[in-house]
């Protein structure tokens, strides 16, 4: 009872946060935004090869940008923490009998819950562009869940990094060296059967990919077995983030 | 029962600095205690195992009948604290900051309206309530500081230098405020600060820290009474170490330092010796221009007991209270 209500309160906080200073939603939309555009013109003839899910590149982009968009924003995450543990807002708290886990719950879910809403902007761009959502309501709504889902894991691992190293540097060291190579290592913009074998494999193990497959295919609505296998991992890979960010809570905790 | 048992705290950070090697003190309700002490000293450290956000190695601490490393959750129940960097959330209101943090000390959810209504009152802040804290004045984010740690309406206040970087109408203020806390409430006060007037104006009792231990405890008064012989501070025209010299010799004179154009020696019966040091001075060829009398202050406790001047000035940890320095009056 505590652990949900406290969630809420410190939700209710980060919203208000982030609400007021709406301009970083919009930024973190921009570079998405423009590589939607851009290589939704660039390779649009690339779906003449054979391997693609779909004939429309835009139609086979647009899951791939959103959960890009996920990513680098629930990347990210981990500064809110360090900023708070700046200000003192950390130790405010703690002095509260606030639940510990609401912390970090309360960081993970804030971050899934803009993903979805950016990622709902995102998909009404690609519809403008001529995407279409065969998967119908419970299509678009599943994508945003595997969008959310997968940003939850990332924000979570985010933070812990953050407990952890308490510095900005690390955490930008980190999420530059990482984000990027995880959506190429993904099926984010082109098909599965076009990848090396090499990418192919790691792209197996990469829960980015899990997220583009899955939102993929609950977009198109083709093959729910396919989505329901993906959000499991998924499912597990945000368990075990909020359990690493439980952790690095713990060392935080110690080490002060 | 006391509100505060602090036995014999220790603890070492990570890092390898032992911050608090041996303090002991209780506090009992109603009462304002001090913990006075150079940077470094470990007042903060002591402050932050009682608030339950960091854990002893050694020792025990109990916070309103509950131990902190058993009863951490009891602790935090019954406890306010005010750290000595700001803790409060700058891209919110000020009345949004005070209700999450009733929410979050669970206080009944029917009362948080008219708690934070009063305790925005009670730091004058009601004005201010709806306007972004990023916009408050220094003074106005301490005042919220320490309304966030009176919301909930603890048993044990803790102030981490709360009057640092106030100005002079609103540390008194703030002086007041607390007086009348303890008196209508029987709140237990620990205070660290470094403004001796404030120690002896606000605290009932108060322990000097220096280098993890308190090295002496009690009323201002009895560290008062403690040192003895009175300040005499004598302005010569020149020639200042040999007039210190000079006044060594006499038997009531037990200490005498140099301070640029100033003698300050520590005089037993400072009044009636006045006339003799001057004389002594006269006929050794030094001229006196001033000379002022004072009765032993914090100033003189704190400086008896730890080597050096309260200054709030960063005094490097390395630099304080090497062997020469612990019992001179100069910094
Ligand atoms: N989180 C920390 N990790 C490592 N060392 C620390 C930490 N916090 C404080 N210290 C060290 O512990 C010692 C005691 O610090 P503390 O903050 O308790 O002193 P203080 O008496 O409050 O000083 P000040 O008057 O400057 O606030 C100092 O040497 C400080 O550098
Ligand atoms: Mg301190």
């Amino acid at each position: 009872m505590g652990f949900v209500m406290d969630t809420l309160y410190l939700l209710k906080r980060h919203t208000l946060a982030t609400v007021r200073i709406p301009i970083w939603v919009f930024m973190s939309l921009v570079s998405p935004l423009v590589w939607l555009v851009l290589y939704g013109q660039l390779f649009k003839r690339i779906v003449e090869l054979p391997g693609f899910e779909t004939n429309s590149y835009i139609q086979f982009l647009t899951p791939g940008v959103i959960v890009m968009l996920a990513l680098f924003n629930a990347a990210w995450g981990g500064m809110g923490t360090l900023q708070d543990l700046t200000d003192g807002v950390i130790d405010r708290l703690l002095v509260t009998p606030v639940s510990r886990a609401a912390l970090i719950a309360s960081r993970v879910l804030h971050t899934a819950l803009t993903v979805a809403v950016q990622a709902t902007i995102i998909l009404l761009v690609g519809l403008v562009m001529g995407a279409r959502v065969p998967g119908g309501v419970l299509g678009v709504l599943t994508m945003l869940g595997v969008a959310a889902l997968l940003a939850g894991g990332i924000a979570a691992i985010s933070n812990g990094l953050a407990l952890i190293t308490r510095r900005e540097e690390t955490l930008i060291a980190v999420v530059n060296f990482f984000a990027t190579p995880l959506v190429f290592l993904s099926s984010a913009f082109i098909a599965t059967a076009l990848m090396p074998g090499w990418i192919r494999a790691i792209a197996r193990a990469n829960p980015v990919n899990w997220a583009v497959q899955g939102a993929r295919y609950a977009m198109l609505g083709s093959d729910w077995g396919a989505v329901a296998s993906y959000g499991l991992l998924l499912g597990a890979f945000a368990v075990l983030g909020v359990l690493f960010a439980t952790q690095a809570f713990r060392a935080y905790r110690r080490s002060t | 029962m006391d509100a505060i048992v602090a036995e014999h705290l220790r603890k070492t950070y990570r890092n390898g600095v032992r911050a608090v090697e041996d303090v002991t003190f209780r506090v009992a309700p109603g009462e304002i205690f001090g913990l006075l002490g150079p940077n470094g000293a470990g007042k903060s450290t002591t402050v932050r195992i009682l608030a339950t956000l960091t854990q002893p190695d050694g020792g025990t601490a109990r916070v309103a009948g509950h131990d902190v490393r058993r009863d951490p959750a009891g602790v935090r129940r019954k406890l306010g604290y005010v750290a000595q960097v700001s803790g409060v959330d700058k891209h919110a209101t000020g009345r949004e900051n005070l209700t999450l943090q009733a929410h979050l000390h669970r206080v009944p959810r029917r009362q948080v309206r008219e708690r934070v209504e009063r305790v925005l009152a009670w730091v004058g802040l009601t004005d201010a309530a709806d306007r972004m804290v990023r916009t408050y004045s220094g003074g106005m984010q301490r005042r919220l500081d320490i309304a966030l740690a009176l919301v909930h309406e603890p048993e044990v206040l803790f102030l981490d230098e709360p009057t640092t970087g106030l100005d002079p109408e609103t540390r008194a203020a703030l002086w007041d405020d607390l007086v009348r806390l303890k008196r209508e409430r029987g709140l237990a006060v620990l205070l660290t600060t470094h403004y001796l007037d404030e120690a002896d104006r606000l605290c009932d009792r108060l322990a000097i820290v220096d280098r993890g231990r308190v090295v002496v405890e009690g009323t201002p008064a009895e560290l008062k009474a403690g040192v003895r012989g009175d300040r005499v501070t004598l302005e010569v025209e020149q020639r200042p170490a040999e007039a210190a010299a000079v006044l060594q010799s006499l038997d009531r004179v037990l200490e005498v330092v140099p301070n640029g154009r100033e003698v300050i020696a520590r005089v037993l019966h400072g009044a009636t010796a006045i006339p003799q040091l001057v004389t002594v001075l006269e006929r050794a060829g030094i001229t006196v221009q001033s000379v002022a009398l004072q009765r032993p202050s914090l100033d003189d406790v704190y400086l008896f007991h730890t080597g050096h001047r309260m200054i709030t000035d960063d005094l490097a940890p390395d630099g304080l209270g090497s062997g020469e320095e612990r019992r001179s009056w100069a910094s």
